[in-house]
């Protein structure tokens, strides 16, 4: 070695310096001369048809730019999975939720902007809404899960326990602090150029061929800084982008299409909402028999990336445990309300928050521990998952929870009353990288340059949204070509410069392309001993023979890999209010390998803390199809002052396949706190709430009742 | 919308002069509240100008008068947290102050903004009543219980000013909050009470911050059982974005029975 | 009008009700103060004025006449970073980095304090500055690596 290798080193961040000094340039933070500012105007109804549109003629038009689905040049649907959402409602055509776009607007200032919108009057002959899971009537999509037998008539079987249960999840805002936003540039030979806060250039790249009629090269995507992403940016600025470029198109100028907090809250995709019911059957000594279970996700007004939510949550369904007989029957059903989408974990913390429960309730019904029960249970080495895939190698399991109760402090002191304390645990596994075939059909590339004056250049579609890619990149290729770590740097993530690796989704980043950026590195580094530079290498993803998965029988290998998480959250609770405090959460996270050991714990603090907010004070109620929780004020995420104490214990249990055996943990931290927080009041008060978030309204109301 | 004036008296005289005159005026303190409805569009009668109170001295302060102390409109809810005066003899204002919103906002809120904006969830309100505060104005005084006169209706006259909020010296007040999350929330209710005299002030369970007038009468009578059961007649909570009708009724009665069974040390 | 910002003298002139955010970020050319939600509620438009951290997005600008204003543009020493922000980049505490304009202007002024700070005391100092990113810790951490 040349160098020192950065590989397990807290190296400084790439963007520290320009984060730190407010230098870093968001979307809003652009200056585009001759630019314009552009509004979406919406649907205030659920469902219906719109009758008619009617611009005031008493408002000055000239001023204004206006953009309907007639002004369409390609098809007017948002591509993603299914063709079922229009990029803009039409006259005579149907909306299917409120906040549906319906027109565009663009005006060189805001006032004239909010003055025009104003003075448009939309009609709706109105339908009869659908917002009620059990009341839903169309399915978007269904998955099933079946592994040996599941029994259903129990008659003559002894020495069982049947556990029944079911448990609701509530919707979640991602709540990036930066919200979305998209400056679209017109330019000569038909090109769009899209500036803006995304995950997946790629992503909004066909999108917006699709529906402005693009060919490759005219459409280019450029990620600016991006303040947060957690999956709402995803799929969502796809709509952004084309609305954006929609208007810099008709108004032959750039326009600035920036969504303040309000909108953003009303308008975009959260995470699915949903009930799961488990029926587990155990032997009186606590073996586990089977597990029955019934996922219904709440898809929203359109499908978006439904089917992959549902799929991921159905293949997480029945925890983290080795069962000989599982059924997981899953749905996502459509409602008059915003369309769900993207949000980390992405089913599987839906899911797993039941999973967990229900390793409580049997072992409350079996009167033994439930952390034995787990043991008992848990998925080893060589056991089989519910879609029957054969774990080979790096089983974090033991690892995570043996870490996790012996970094906690036995037991805690009691508080002064009214307040009671608790504890609570979770054990949780997520599946890293796209399920399935995904990876192999996405054939996510990479490019790695060796430049003439000695440094090199990777080129990347990964973005960077805070979890470290840029650093993680550079850290790998540099210990690969053995070279100091400020010689490797990253091309900007601009469609026209860098190929597509694939989305920044899954837990994938690190694993999948940064083992593509190491073998890159290694190749450039040979080819560096016999030519000079400059050199361009390409890698793109292939799937091990070894990795077999069926798409219509959902049998196979889901994941390449999974990491384990076991989650320790101890909890106050006053029984006069039914406030809950989370004080402290350790996790033990099985990573493979910390690449960067402190941007390895953020990633773990971040979601564990999302994860608590989701548990405890994130709610959003619904009125007539709508978010009654639309502002900041309204729509709350923890302070400072309500964070636990996170610990971050990183276990290293390396993946083969992983650069220096590292797993992708980013969605990860998200699954575990939930379940563990609901375990924690239940020890802390004897109640056993079903349903998420534990507001203390809930709370109380299930102290009061007991 | 038209553009919104900015106006920038140089003394109260001249500050009641402009709100007196100018059509369509709000006044403007600290911002925390007025700046929000005015970026949003959301003020009705859409405003004209705003008048710049935050900077008048004469509006900053704390001192004593006669045998009170007085709280001039404008000062924030830090200069109140770290005044000596106040720490030692309006303690519950000082818990009250810190539980709204967080550093910036406590930077920029004031007693003034929060009498005048009349929100029935105003976190100092119910101490204000519990102390039977004086609104004084740029003409008169006007006894806090009478401030309020329906949902964030005040009894101020359309060109009148808060200019300071006087407090008696030697009240105990014991106060309590129940809000979302630790900072930064709105209150599911808000709660300020004395025992002698027998003083219950409740926020966010009625359409303005009310005293609990039976719950007074039981406990003046030195019933505090009966104080607790009778609260529950006394307020009016409904279900809304935050909270719900029942859990407040539930919640005032427990905080209630905590803040008079132990008092404030 | 005339005010200072990051000790430079500047003018303005304009409607005095515009929100000093928008003209920080439109018309003074400084686009590190951030508008995470116009609400006074997330912190991001944090900027200091006379030396207190206030959300810019809840101030009139004609109400910083003659005061001294500092964004986080303000706070590197002639490009020397401070402290305080070489602890965020060391300790992991901006991960986004949207909300770290803000989150250092609290920070900072809390630093100011001739005590020592406690991790109580920091969280509180900090609880007008929301994060996703992070869970806080980190930036208490690096917090707490400045204080005396």
């Amino acid at each position: 070695m040349v160098s020192p290798s950065p590989i397990g080193q807290s190296v400084p961040r790439r963007e520290g310096a320009a984060k730190v000094t407010g230098a870093a340039r968001y979307t809003d933070d652009l200056v585009i001369p001759g630019a314009w500012y552009g509004k979406t105007v919406r649907s205030t109804v659920p469902r219906g048809r719109i009758r008619s549109i009617t611009l005031d003629p008493a408002f000055d038009w000239g001023r204004v730019v206006v953009v309907t689905a007639d002004d369409i040049p390609g098809e007017n649907v948002v591509h993603l999975i299914r063709d079922d959402q229009p990029v803009l409602a039409r006259a005579g055509g149907e909306v299917r939720h409120k906040e549906e776009p319906i027109l565009l607007l663009a005006a060189a200032d805001r006032v004239t902007l909010d003055e025009a919108a104003r003075h448009i009057r939309i009609e709706y002959d109105v339908a009869q809404p659908v917002f009620e899971l059990d009341e839903a009537v169309e399915v978007y999509t269904t998955v099933e899960i079946t592994k040996g037998e599941v029994l259903d008539d129990l008659k003559g079987v002894k020495d069982v326990e049947v556990v029944e249960r079911t448990f609701r999840v509530g919707l979640q805002e991602q709540l990036y602090i930066e919200p979305q936003g998209a400056i679209a540039i017109p330019e000569a030979g038909g090109v769009i150029r899209i500036i803006g806060s995304l995950q997946c250039p790629y992503y909004v790249h066909r999108a917006l061929k699709r529906a402005l009629k693009l060919a490759d090269e005219q459409a280019i995507v450029v990620q600016a800084e991006t303040g947060g992403g957690f999956g709402g940016k995803e799929e969502y600025p796809s709509i952004v982008a084309i609305h954006a470029a929609l208007l810099a198109r008709k108004a032959g100028r750039p326009v600035r299409l920036i969504y303040d907090r309000h909108e953003d809250l009303a308008a975009t995709t959260k995470r699915h909402p949903g009930v799961i019911r488990h029926r587990t059957v155990v032997k009186k000594d606590g073996t586990l028999l089977s597990q029955d279970i019934e996922i219904v996700l709440d898809g929203g007004g359109y499908c978006t990336l439904t089917p992959v939510v549902l799929s991921r949550a159905a293949i997480h369904a029945g925890g983290a445990y080795s069962c000989p007989n599982v059924r997981i029957r899953a749905r996502a059903v459509a409602t008059n309300t915003p369309p769900n989408g993207a949000f980390r974990g992405f089913g599987a913390p839906q899911s797993l928050f039941a999973a967990e429960l229900m390793v409580e309730h049997v072992a409350e019904r079996l009167g033994v521990s439930s952390v034995d029960l787990r043991r008992k249970w848990m998925l080893h080495l060589g056991d089989t998952t519910a879609t029957g895939q054969k774990l080979t190698e790096s089983v974090g399991s033991e690892l995570v929870l043996d870490a996790a109760l012996n970094a906690v402090q036995p037991v805690r002191p009691p508080a002064r009353p009214p307040v009671k304390r608790g504890r609570g645990l979770s054990l949780v596994f997520h599946g890293s990288g796209f399920t399935g075939s995904g990876e192999k059909k996405l054939a996510g590339t990479i490019g790695l340059e060796a430049l003439a004056d000695g440094t090199f250049l990777i080129l990347t579609a990964s973005t960077e949204i805070g979890q470290g890619t840029k650093t993680i990149f550079c850290q790998l290729a540099a210990d690969a070509l053995d070279v100091p770590l400020e010689r490797v740097s990253l091309a900007p993530q601009d469609t026209s410069l860098v190929p597509d690796s694939g989305p920044t989704v899954a837990s994938r980043t690190a694993m999948i392309v940064g083992r593509l950026v190491q073998e890159a590195a290694i190749e450039i580094k040979e080819r560096l001993k016999r030519e000079k530079a400059p050199l361009h290498v390409q890698k793109s993803y292939i799937q091990p023979d070894s990795l077999r998965w069926d798409e219509t029988t959902y049998k196979g290998d889901a994941y390449p890999i999974y990491a384990w998480a076991c989650t320790i959250a101890d909890v106050d609770v006053d029984m006069t209010t039914g406030e809950v405090r989370v004080t402290d959460l350790v996790t033990a996270v099985d990573c493979g390998k910390a690449l960067h050991p402190v941007m390895a714990e953020g990633q773990i603090e971040g979601g564990s803390l999302q994860a608590v907010g989701w548990a405890t004070i994130e709610e959003i109620k619904m009125k007539d199809g709508g978010y009654q929780n639309d502002r900041l004020a309204t729509y709350l995420i923890p302070t400072a002052l309500d964070a636990p104490r996170i610990r971050t214990i990183l276990v290293e249990n390396p993946y083969s396949r992983g650069p220096f055996g590292a797993k992708g943990i980013g969605e990860l931290p998200m699954d575990g706190p939930a379940p563990a927080i609901i375990a924690a009041i239940h020890d802390a008060t004897g109640v056993w709430l079903d349903e998420i978030p534990a507001t203390p309204e809930k709370v109380l109301a299930a102290c009061a009742s007991r | 919308m038209h553009e919104v004036r900015y106006l920038r008296p140089k003394s109260v005289a001249e500050a009641v002069q402009l709100y007196r005159t100018t059509p369509a005026c709000r006044p403007l303190a600290g911002g925390t509240d007025l700046m929000v409805m005015l970026h949003a569009g959301t003020l009705r009668p859409e405003p004209r100008a705003v008048l710049d109170l935050w900077s008048l001295a004469e509006l900053k302060g704390v001192r004593r008068v006669n045998d009170m102390l007085e709280i001039a409109a404008a000062e924030s809810y830090t200069g109140i947290i770290q005044s000596n005066d106040v720490q030692q003899h309006l303690p519950a204002l000082v818990d009250a102050a810190r539980t709204i919103g967080a550093a910036q906002i406590q930077n920029r809120g004031t007693l003034g903004g929060n009498l005048a904006n009349a929100s029935p969830a105003g976190d100092t309100l119910p101490v204000l009543l519990a102390y039977d505060a004086i609104v004084v104005t740029d003409r008169r005084s006007i006894p806090v219980d009478q401030f309020f006169t329906g949902y964030r209706k005040t009894a101020l006259q359309p060109d009148e000013l808060i200019t300071a909020v006087r407090f008696p010296l030697d009240r105990q007040v014991a106060f309590r909050k129940i809000g979302t999350r630790a900072a930064q929330a709105i209150s599911k209710i808000v709660m300020a009470v004395s025992t002698h005299p027998a003083r219950i002030a409740i926020g966010s369970v009625a359409e303005v911050p009310l005293r609990a007038r039976r719950a007074e009468a039981a406990l003046e009578r030195g019933d505090i059982a009966g104080a607790v059961s009778a609260v529950a007649e006394d307020i009016r909570p409904i279900d809304d974005v935050r909270s719900t009708a029942v859990y407040r009724r539930a919640v005032t009665q427990n905080v209630l029975r905590e803040l008079l069974q132990a008092p404030r040390t | 009008m005339r005010f200072t910002l990051n000790g430079r003298a500047v003018s303005f002139e304009g409607s005095g009700a515009r929100r000093l955010l928008d003209v920080l970020r439109e018309d003074l050319g400084a686009t590190g103060t951030k508008e995470g939600c116009g609400e006074g509620e997330c912190g991001a438009c944090s900027v200091l004025i006379d030396g207190a951290v206030v959300d810019s997005c809840l101030v009139a600008v004609g109400q910083v006449e003659g005061c001294k204003v500092v964004t986080v543009e303000g706070l590197a020493d002639g490009g020397r970073l401070t402290a305080l922000q070489q602890a965020f980049i060391e300790y992991g505490a901006a991960q986004c980095g949207i909300c770290t304009p803000g989150m250092l202007l609290a920070a900072h002024v809390l630093l100011q304090q001739a005590r020592r700070l406690s991790a109580d005391d920091v969280r509180e100092g900090l609880a007008g500055n929301l994060c996703r990113c992070t869970g806080y810790t980190k930036i208490i951490d690096a917090v707490l690596s400045c204080t005396k």
